[in-house]
């Protein structure tokens, strides 16, 4: 019965309160039968990585569009960096210009997932990021 | 000593992520990491807090949680919420109304899944309390899944249960039917400052008058074990304790100093009481009892094997064999006396 169950945090940082999209996203990863932990609108880049240390999670899809992903994004992987948690995958979905998304991808960010993105593909990238992780 | 255990000790809590991650997994690390840590567990109040769906349990929880950092003790959260039957994952929402505890390094909440355990809280929640016990914690707060009514498993693994009811969410036969009030040490009427709050703490009052007039209350934490009647739980409650009702607005920190002063109040009696000595013999039973039954279905199956088994079902469905006979007879084969 022992089993390792991905765990996820879903998380919305920065000011704009708009939260559908993450929890059409965490409802679909659990429907993909992972653990996914909601933490709700307005976190702080210190409150997603805390909390990302104490729920122990494989990876972290941030919800992003207020614009302010080029200011949030590497302030997070930074973090994650000085809490020992460089081996989190962190992975975006939101609003993200086209000439932002391979700044991103150079800085450490696994993914990043426009409005038409299936959540097939996501559930598909996770497993691929997360299994090769966890080996 | 096992580096994992070295680090939780010496308060790395990346180490007690990655123990609870283990625990939940059931993985070998954590059975090895949980007998080291062991003899460090036993310190901590455990208080449970459970209640129906929407009834402020995590507002509450962290409202607690505050009240408890002001005071100078570490507190220590888990909070449970259901895995899905289909899918089997989850989605554990509890922190959402946690997050002013966020950057308080006294605090550590772990959000829990239930893995298919009904009685509202995960097999392994017991283990996780050990490992925030031994890694230091004054206060454990444990949230059970929205309860209503047979949930309650939490009254094993908490010494102080809140069960927490809200107006308006179910009509006062609710509150009457045997169970989840049946554990309440303190009952707490959330969202108190509703119109229709007072409807509700009438009902609870009338409901505990009602338990009171039934002379003896049980031993309520023994009840829970399968009716052993070991002098242990037979031992009587000496002047009881009368769980009090108290009304709160968690969002707005109202009531929560009535709160902690119920706790205390229940604290002082357990252990002025002996109850607290009772209470972890039973836990420890309890505990005891649910590892031997999981080990020893799992020996029995092994060495009955699986071909038996389903030979065994099939003449069950054809009904050629009765239940019970086939027990007889499988504890026959491998030479288990049955009674």
């Amino acid at each position: 019965m022992p089993e390792r169950k991905l765990r996820v945090l879903v998380a919305k940082p920065g000011l704009d309160g708009h939260d559908r999209g993450a929890k059409v996203i965490a409802r679909a990863l659990r429907d993909a039968g992972m653990e996914v932990i909601y933490t709700g609108l307005r976190q702080t880049p210190e409150m997603i990585v805390e909390a990302a240390l104490q729920e122990d999670v494989d990876l972290i899809g941030l919800s992003i569009l207020s614009g302010a992903h080029m200011a949030l994004a590497p302030r997070i992987l930074e973090l994650l960096r000085e809490n020992d948690l460089a081996e989190v995958r962190v992975i975006i979905g939101g609003i993200i210009p086209e000439e932002d998304i391979a700044a991103l991808k150079a800085m450490g960010i696994a993914g990043v997932y426009g409005p038409g993105s299936s959540t097939a593909d996501i559930i598909a990238d996770i497993h691929r990021m997360v299994g090769a992780a966890a080996e | 000593m096992l580096e994992l255990v070295e680090q939780l000790r010496a308060g790395n809590r990346r180490a007690l992520a990655r123990l609870l991650s283990y625990i939940q997994d059931e993985h070998p690390e954590a059975r090895a990491a949980l007998a080291e840590l062991y003899p460090f567990t036993g310190r901590a109040h455990r208080i449970g807090v459970t209640g129906s769906p929407g009834a402020g349990k995590s507002s509450l929880v962290n409202s607690l949680a505050h009240a408890y950092r002001a005071r100078g003790r570490t507190v220590g959260i888990i909070a449970v919420d259901p895995t899905s039957p289909f899918s089997g994952g989850a989605v554990l929402g509890d922190r959402i109304r946690m997050r002013d505890l966020a950057g308080d390094r006294g605090v550590f909440i772990r959000s829990m899944a239930t893995r298919g355990s009904l009685g509202g809280l995960a097999r392994t929640t017991g283990d996780a309390v050990h490992a925030l016990d031994a890694a230091g914690f004054d206060v454990i707060l444990i949230e059970t899944v929205g309860a209503g009514q047979s949930e309650v498993d939490i009254a094993r693994e908490a010494h102080t249960t809140l069960v927490v009811e809200a107006p308006g969410l179910g009509d006062d036969v609710q509150a009457i039917k045997a169970g989840i009030l049946e554990i309440a040490d303190i009952l707490v009427v959330n969202k108190a400052d509703r119109p229709d709050a007072q409807n509700t703490v009438r009902a609870l009052k009338a409901m505990l008058d009602l338990g009171r007039s039934q002379a003896g209350r049980a031993w309520h934490h023994g009840r829970l074990l399968d009716q052993s009647e070991t002098p242990l739980h037979a031992e009587p409650d000496g002047e009881g304790w009368q769980p009090p009702i108290i009304e709160s607005v968690a969002t707005a920190g109202t009531g929560i100093d009535d709160l902690l002063a119920a706790i205390d109040a229940h604290r002082d009696y357990l252990q002025r009481s002996g109850s607290l000595a009772r209470w972890e013999r039973v836990h420890i039973e309890a505990d005891l009892a649910a590892r031997l039954q999981q080990a020893l279905l799992a020996d029995f199956v092994r060495a009955v094997g699986p071909a038996t088994l389903r030979t065994t079902i099939d003449r069950l469905a054809r009904r050629e064999l009765a239940p019970s006979a086939a027990v007889d007879q499988l504890l026959d084969r491998t030479n288990h006396q049955a009674h």
